[in-house]
C-alpha cells in the first residue's frame, strides 16, 4: 500500500521553491480558479514533459496567475496542488490539440476544451477550474 | 484498498470549493507518466538535511532526527530521488508571511531541508519537533504536530506531497486532515519512535518510511 497523501497547505513556498529547468522556451501560464470562480492565490503548479525532459514549477500569486516555460510539445502534464486540496489533481495542457489524440478522443466533447491551451501573444494560456460548470477535466494514474 | 484521502471531505472546510467534483479519466501510462524529474548533487547540498545547522545559533526545540526508506509498491529502493521537508518551528509557526498565529518566529530557524535519497532508498533529516498550532477550521481546532513531506519518485506518476505525525499525538481525534485517510492507511503517515537511530547525550529519532506507487515499465510513447 501506498503512503497515503495529505495536502500541500497554505504554507508550502517556504519549502517548495519555484523552479525551472533549462530548455523552457515557450511561456505557458494561467490562473488557477475555485468552484465559485475566485482565483485560488496558494496553489502550485508543476508541470513535466518528458521529450525533452522539462520540469517547472509556480506557486500562484493573489490573483491566482502562474506561468512557466515549457518546450514546444504537443502538451504538458500539469499537477496542481493547494490548501484544500487533500491529493494532488493532474490535468494536461495541449498546446497542440490533434483531433486524433487517443486522450483528447476519449473525452466526452464539450469537456474537451478545458484541455486545450490557448495561443496568446506571449505563448499560450491555460486556466485551472478545480470545480464549477467549467471544472476541467483531472485524470487518474 | 485505496489509502489516499477523497478530495470532498466536508470536515475539512477548504475542500468546499477546491475538490472537483466529476469523476477522474483514467490516463494510460506513457512515457511522460513513467518518466520524471532528476534533481542532481547540483540542487541540493548535504548541508540543506540539517534543519538545525542553517542559521549561527541552535533552534529552540528538542532536537530530533527523521529518517527512513522510500520504495516503491513492489519495494525496490528508489534511489537518488529528491525529498523535500518544510515544518512549523517547535512553537508552531511558520516562517511563512501568511502565518499569524502568535506565537513566536526563531531567529535560527527556517523550517526547510532537502536530500536525495542514497542507493538504498534512504533519507536523513536533522531538524527540531514542530509544535502544534490552532488553524481555525472549527471551534478550537488544532493541528497535530507534522512535517510535510514532497517526494518525487522517478515518475511523474509516482509524485507525492504528504506530511508525517508523531506516535500517540493527542490531538489525532479531532483533525479531519489526519482522518481524511480511511482508517486503515492512518498509521502509515505516522512515524515511529527509534531508539536505534538516536544520538546518545543528542537528538531523539523517528522513522518514516514512504511507498510510492510502481511504474514497472513503460507502456509505450
Amino acid at each position: 500500500m501506498t503512503t497515503p497523501s495529505q495536502t500541500v497547505g497554505p504554507f508550502f513556498t517556504i519549502g517548495l521553491t519555484e523552479r525551472q529547468d533549462p530548455g523552457g522556451t515557450v511561456r505557458l501560464s494561467g490562473r488557477v480558479l475555485d468552484g465559485a470562480g475566485e482565483p485560488v492565490p496558494d496553489a502550485l503548479v508543476e508541470t513535466w514533459q518528458s521529450d525533452p525532459p522539462v520540469f517547472a514549477r509556480c506557486p500562484t500569486d493573489a490573483g491566482g496567475h502562474w506561468a512557466v516555460l515549457v518546450a514546444p510539445a504537443a502538451y504538458v502534464n500539469v499537477s496542481v496542488f493547494a490548501r484544500g486540496l487533500l491529493n494532488r489533481v493532474v490535468t494536461r495542457a495541449y498546446l497542440n490539440a490533434d483531433a486524433t489524440d487517443p486522450v483528447l478522443v476519449s473525452i466526452e466533447p464539450d469537456r474537451r476544451a478545458t484541455l486545450v491551451a490557448a495561443a496568446i501573444d506571449d505563448g499560450y494560456t491555460f486556466d485551472v477550474h478545480l470545480q464549477g460548470p467549467h471544472e476541467t477535466v483531472f485524470f487518474s494514474l | 484498498m485505496e489509502p489516499d484521502p477523497p478530495l470532498d471531505w466536508p470536515a475539512y472546510r477548504s475542500t468546499a470549493l477546491r475538490a472537483p467534483h466529476r469523476p477522474f479519466v483514467p490516463l494510460p501510462r506513457g512515457r511522460t507518466e513513467l518518466t520524471g524529474p532528476v534533481f542532481g548533487g547540483g540542487t541540493v547540498s548535504p548541508a540543506d538535511a540539517d534543519l538545525t545547522a542553517h542559521h549561527p545559533g541552535e533552534p529552540l526545540g528538542e532536537r530530533i532526527v527523521v529518517h527512513g526508506r522510500v520504495v516503491d509498491t513492489d519495494g525496490r529502493p528508489l534511489a537518488g530521488t529528491l525529498v523535500e521537508l518544510w515544518q512549523a518551528n517547535a512553537a508552531g509557526r511558520y516562517r511563512h508571511d501568511g502565518d499569524n498565529h502568535p506565537a513566536p518566529l526563531d531567529p535560527n530557524f527556517t523550517g526547510t531541508g532537502r536530500c536525495l535519497t542514497d542507493a538504498g532508498g534512504r533519507y536523513r533529516f536533522v531538524t527540531v519537533k514542530p509544535g502544534a498550532y490552532p488553524w481555525q477550521n472549527h471551534h478550537n481546532a488544532w493541528r497535530p504536530a507534522h512535517l510535510h513531506f514532497s517526494l518525487f519518485g522517478h515518475a511523474f506518476a509516482q509524485r507525492l506531497v504528504t506530511q508525517m505525525y508523531f506516535p500517540g499525538d493527542p490531538l489525532f481525534g479531532q483533525d479531519p486532515i489526519f482522518n481524511s485517510v480511511p482508517a486503515a492507511a492512518r498509521g502509515r503517515l505516522i512515524a515511529g519512535f527509534d531508539l536505534d537511530a538516536t544520538v546518545p547525550e543528542w537528538a531523539l529519532a523517528y522513522r518514516f518510511d514512504l511507498v510510492l506507487r510502481s511504474t514497472p515499465f513503460e507502456e509505450g510513447p
